[in-house]
């Protein structure tokens, strides 16, 4: 890991992958379209609506998963002082950022038709919300200071804390009365769906997943440029 | 035709169904072109920049 650490290591690695990943992604995106939209069949109850559970689900996971890997990233880098830590978890918050927005608006658009309601202050609902702010939070705070190393603490230190939010959001639909249903694919006694629909989710959590690492990547230059221009200029006022 | 339209009509769901996936991809298209524009931008200064370093280096020798 600690060879990953270094930011020219790391693109002689990320670039030529970069490609690669971009293509995952545009293909499971297009193959998941194609078996949710026309090949997976209407719900018994729930009727065509049940296609929005192909953005839905995976966004979820999604912003589930890239709040972990900004945690993980943020330990790893207040342990470890490792310069691409903060660096990975401030490219991945607007990702997940965006993801949960996702997950939010179809959850809602969802709901509308089966619960005669857009929204419902419940467990699941709200923690997600909470989830929401916690990405805005630290993409404010990471920007908020002129020293970018005070930023990059405070943020890190607000992305460990947020992290309990995490498993409450998982378990939320097991702990409270909720109008959300349960877990129907990440249980212990397995699946819970038809295969039918089983798999254009996870190829469509495999293609989010892929386009995160790209776009992860694509941010991760972006900051990589960012932090040697900032060091030329300080430079530059020194000299 | 009337395939495309029964198809389009997501069994009187369209108004729920069609909005999810558009907004679904409009967020994400946009995440992506504004990472890349990001991208760009911030290579071409830096690339700018060790231009100027380097053209003022080469002056510094002349001199």
């Amino acid at each position: 890991m600690h060879r990953f650490a270094n930011p020219n290591q790391f693109l002689r690695i990320a670039n030529p992958l970069l490609p690669w990943i971009a293509w995952l992604a545009a293909l499971c995106i297009g193959g998941a379209l194609y078996l949710g939209l026309f090949q997976a069949p209407p719900d018994y109850q729930q009727g065509e609506t049940v296609r929005i559970m192909y953005v839905h689900v995976p966004s979820a996971w999604m912003a589930l998963f890239v709040y972990a890997s900004m945690a993980i990233a943020s330990a790893m880098a207040l342990i470890w002082r490792h310069p691409l830590g903060f660096l990975a978890a401030k490219a991945s918050a607007p990702v997940g950022a965006c993801f949960t927005v996702i997950c939010l608006a179809t959850g809602s658009l969802w709901g509308k038709p089966m619960w005669g309601t857009w929204w419902e202050w419940d467990a699941r609902m709200t923690s997600v919300l909470i989830l929401r702010f916690l990405y805005i939070g630290y993409m404010a705070l990471v920007d908020a200071f002129d020293e970018p190393t005070r930023g990059q603490r405070a943020a890190s230190i607000l992305a460990l804390v947020g992290a309990v939010n995490v498993p409450i959001i998982k378990f939320s639909v097991d702990w409270w009365n909720t109008l959300h249903q349960p877990a129907s694919v990440v249980r212990l006694d397995g699946p819970a769906i038809h295969p039918s629909m089983l798999w254009p989710l996870l190829i469509m959590a495999v293609g989010f997943t892929a386009f995160y690492f790209a776009i992860l990547i694509v941010r991760l230059r972006s900051e990589i440029a960012s932090t040697k221009i900032r060091n030329i200029r300080i430079g530059q006022v020194q000299a | 035709m009337e395939a495309i339209t029964e198809f389009l009509a997501m069994g009187g769901y369209a108004p729920f169904v069609w909005p999810s996936y558009i907004l679904a991809a409009v967020i994400l298209a946009a995440l992506l072109g504004l990472s890349l524009r990001d991208l760009r931008r911030n290579e071409n200064t830096l690339k700018a920049l060790r231009a100027d370093r380097r053209s003022a280096a080469g002056d510094e020798e002349e001199t």
